[in-house]
């Protein structure tokens, strides 16, 4: 049985009279990874905010292994939460060495103690124990994020809160960083909640995504139910390439364009939309001799390195279709294609 | 250019040329004994005591007042923000005067250090305040989640990030402290720069004042170094590219009174007071101190002089900020070295070199206005420098070879494009040079030739003889003429943290 860490029951919150959060319910079970996806300017940084205890929330409560520490009436200050709290560019004191950062939140220990559990968390992060008299600036992007993280950890927070961690390294250095940095949350067992506006970082490291639109969830669910089985088509095209067609639905399959395809879930009969995935799409070469039905001609295509983006006009009046496909020996432009479709599709009226 | 540039480089070494030359000339022996004496040992007790109370005490009150205005939620900060500002509109001597009419008993080590602080604690509040604007909030936060609370971020992780503002306004401070005349003289309190003005009214060019000029030249030196050693390495850039984001004000709760309380208290003393002596004398002088035609002179000839040295110094300081700023090497190295010694050295001491450079070297200079426009030029020129030298930093050598490449002469360029763009920098240092100038006590009263009679030295004249009401018109109208420097001060604070 898993104990839930933080659990946020219809927060809110408004600036200047504008409302930023509405009705905001979230549960974080003990050891996962949540990540909060949203384009900027959604209100995720807000959540968090309140959630670390920066803001206070105008209604709803915040709960932390058990306590709660947020309401309208009452808000403990954030140094008495317990949370660990990791900036965008991890916010280092200019002013103290990477040993000293990390030791700011371990006041009262002995000194020994202190130096030994510096070198401990500097290995966490995998960084030399050299590291520890240098300064701030003389450190990469992602070994400041390294340092901000250990010292988060040093105090053994219940909770780890990461804004946008990996946001201000670039793309070689955010693969890898955040490989490493879910590592470790990971073994250390923390449950951390996670900022993103990044759906490949979303989907790639967390146990549970919630994703944000205006101040609300749309979904809230595992990484594959929110891609695959999107509820809404914000949720749908928020996550990655849509393919939308017109169809008719009729006892669990769809008629469309592409043919008769296989609906997931239970999808009201009658007349809707279906939404595939580029990726569900196969377009195969077929020689002149071969046309049957459902075949289309490419009319462009993108080059990606290990994908290539295919548009294809399909026969008929429908408008041309995106496929991605592995970009080994791709049909050239005017080729005709026959177009076949993987797994099922969503339908969202 | 470049022997432009080494000439004023040059000039501004003429007054540690002249306690050098001042030295060797009166002998060892003589130098000795005039150095090493009781009197000389006071006024380094007096000077160092002045320094380490009053320095210390605007730290307090600069940090305390920019904290309260930029980070918490006290009701009236966008009122108090430029307040704080505008006692650098009061020259410390007319502060001087305002107290003693309040209080005259007021004098000595308690009533220099209570006048100076009042009129010296903005340079403390300008910077810091800028720093507070500028300093990320998620450092802050940061420390907040790792348990410190309201006064834990304060000084573990707030004030060690404001040490380079403070120690750059102390060091201002300790400047101004060490080279200021007029106050000290009316408090009758004897620093070092006291001392040297008396005795030059004694005995002219005199061994015995060179001698003290010299001490205070060293009492300079030794400022510098210890703010240089104070500094070290560090450096304090915000790391990282994040986004800045609006403070939370800090919620002051029932420390809202005592806070506004001690606010309300600094505002009377270091602008009430002031404001309400020049009033109260105006009063009881009535319209008969308003001598019209020697007020009307003497705005004339001060705006005069201080127009004419004005120009002439943003005019010099161009060249020599192009070099700073665009070239490496011996030179730029030298200009940066020169401003920077020579920004610290009391007005007392270049008018002291000027009058013996002039009486020795060039005859016919003495007295002249000549000289005078010359000796503001040095003072002044550190203050144009550091405003043209931000302005030409923000003209990228890019922009320059791209109106070359369009066709433009590198003049027609400099004209169009770096001029263009310096053009607001060099603005607020020519009004800086303006004031200053305008409000200029010590060099002018040793260097003015006959005739010359600036506001200046009239409210001098007057107060001196303790006809306070007649000095009162010309209080008025320094403090007048010193408020655009207090708007250009603010508003370059203000920018600093847009940048």
């Amino acid at each position: 049985m898993t104990t839930t860490i933080l659990d946020v029951k219809g927060l809110a919150k408004s600036f200047h009279g504008n409302a930023v959060l509405h009705d905001i319910d979230l549960d974080l079970p003990s050891g996962t990874t949540t990540a909060v996806l949203g384009s900027s300017g959604c209100g995720k940084t807000t959540l968090l905010r309140l959630i670390a205890g920066f803001e206070t929330p105008d209604g709803g409560t915040i709960t932390i292994a058990g306590r709660q520490v947020a309401s309208p009436g009452s808000a403990v200050a954030p140094h008495r939460r317990g949370v660990g709290y990791v900036a965008q560019d991890g916010a280092l004191f200019p002013h103290l060495t990477v040993g000293q950062n990390i030791a700011y939140g371990l006041r009262g220990n002995a000194r020994s103690e202190v130096r030994a559990r510096v070198a401990e968390l500097l290995e966490t992060v995998s960084l030399d124990a050299s590291y520890a008299s240098r300064r701030p600036h003389q450190l990469s992007g992602g070994q400041q994020q390294r340092v901000a993280l250990a010292r988060a950890l040093a105090r053994h927070p219940v909770l780890m809160l990461l804004d946008e961690p990996f946001s201000a390294l670039d793309t070689g250095l955010r693969a890898s960083t955040r490989k490493a940095v879910a590592g470790l949350l990971a073994a250390a067992g923390v449950t951390t909640l996670l900022v993103t506006h990044d759906q490949e970082e979303a989907l790639s490291i967390a146990d549970q995504v919630a994703v944000m639109h205006d101040g609300r969830f749309t979904q809230v669910g595992s990484p594959q139910r929110v891609y695959r089985q999107p509820t809404d088509r914000f949720t749908a095209e928020f996550l990655g390439d849509c393919i939308s067609l017109p169809c008719t639905v009729a006892s669990g399959v769809a008629d469309c364009t592409l043919g008769r395809i296989p609906v997931q879930g239970s999808a009201p009969e009658g007349p809707a939309t279906l939404v595939l995935r580029p990726e569900q799409l196969v377009a195969t070469v077929v020689s002149d001799s071969e046309r049957l039905d459902g075949v289309g001609t490419v009319i462009a295509i993108e080059f990606l390195g290990h994908d290539v983006l295919l548009t294809i006009d399909p026969a008929g009046d429908t408008a041309p279709l995106i496929v991605r496909q592995h970009s080994l020996s791709p049909p050239p432009i005017d080729a005709k294609v026959r177009i076949e479709v993987v797994g099922n599709g969503i339908v969202l009226t | 250019m470049t022997s432009t540039v080494a000439i004023l480089v040059a000039a501004t070494l003429i007054p540690l040329g002249y306690v050098g030359w001042a030295t060797l000339s009166i002998g060892w022996s003589r130098a000795y004994h005039l150095v090493v004496r009781p009197r000389v040992g006071e006024l380094l007790f007096n000077t160092a005591a002045l320094v380490v109370i009053a320095v210390p005490l605007c730290v307090v009150i600069g940090v305390g007042v920019a904290w309260l205005v930029e980070r918490t939620d006290l009701p009236g900060r966008a009122l108090w923000r430029p307040l704080f500002v505008a006692p650098l509109a009061i020259p410390a001597f007319v502060n001087s005067y305002a107290w003693v009419g309040v209080l005259p008993s007021m004098h000595g080590l308690s009533a220099g250090v209570l006048v100076s602080t009042l009129s010296y604690f903005p340079f403390m509040y300008l910077p810091v305040a800028a720093t507070l604007r500028r300093l990320d909030p998620a450092v802050e936060e940061s420390a907040r989640a790792l348990g410190s609370d309201t006064a834990g971020v304060f000084f573990r992780v707030v004030l060690p990030q404001l040490r380079l503002a403070i120690l750059g306004g102390g060091l201002l401070i300790g400047v101004h402290l060490l080279a200021e005349f007029g106050a000290f003289a009316m408090l009758r309190f004897d620093t070092f720069t006291v001392a040297i003005f008396q005795q030059f009214q004694v005995t002219f060019d005199g061994a015995a004042g060179s001698m003290l000029a010299g001490v205070l030249v060293l009492l300079c030196l030794a400022l510098l170094l210890a703010e240089a050693l104070a500094r070290g390495h560090a450096r304090f850039a915000s790391i990282g590219a994040g986004v800045p984001r609006a403070m939370t004000p800090i919620h002051l709760g029932r420390n809202t009174i005592p806070a506004q309380a001690g606010l309300v208290a600094l505002a009377v003393l270091a602008l009430g007071v002031p404001v309400w002596t020049i009033m109260r004398w105006l009063w009881i002088g009535g319209a008969q101190v308003w001598v019209l035609n020697d007020i009307g002179m003497a705005v004339g000839q001060t705006v005069g002089l201080a127009t004419a040295a004005a120009v002439l110094t943003t005019v010099l300081a161009f060249p020599v900020a192009w070099v700073a700023v665009r070239s490496r090497g011996v030179l730029a190295r030298s200009v940066e070295g020169a401003n920077y010694v020579t920004s610290s050295l009391p007005g007392i001491v270049t008018a002291l070199a000027l009058v013996t450079v002039a009486i020795h070297v060039a005859r016919p200079l003495y007295q002249s206005v000549a000289l005078i426009v010359f000796a503001y030029v040095l003072l002044f020129m550190p203050q144009a420098l550091v405003n043209i030298r931000a302005g030409l930093a923000q003209v990228p050598p890019s922009l320059e070879e791209a109106s070359r490449s369009l066709g433009s002469s590198p003049t027609t360029t400099f004209l169009r494009v770096t001029l263009r763009l310096t053009a607001p920098a060099a603005a607020a240092g020519a009004a800086l040079v303006f004031v200053s100038v305008a409000t200029e006590l010590t060099a002018t009263l040793l260097l003015a030739p006959t005739g010359i009679r600036t506001l200046s030295m009239q409210f001098w004249s007057f107060s001196s003889e303790l006809d306070y009401a007649a000095a009162a018109p010309y209080a008025l109208a320094l403090v007048v003429l010193a408020i655009p420097v207090t708007l250009v001060l603010l508003r370059q604070s203000l920018k600093v943290a847009a940048l």
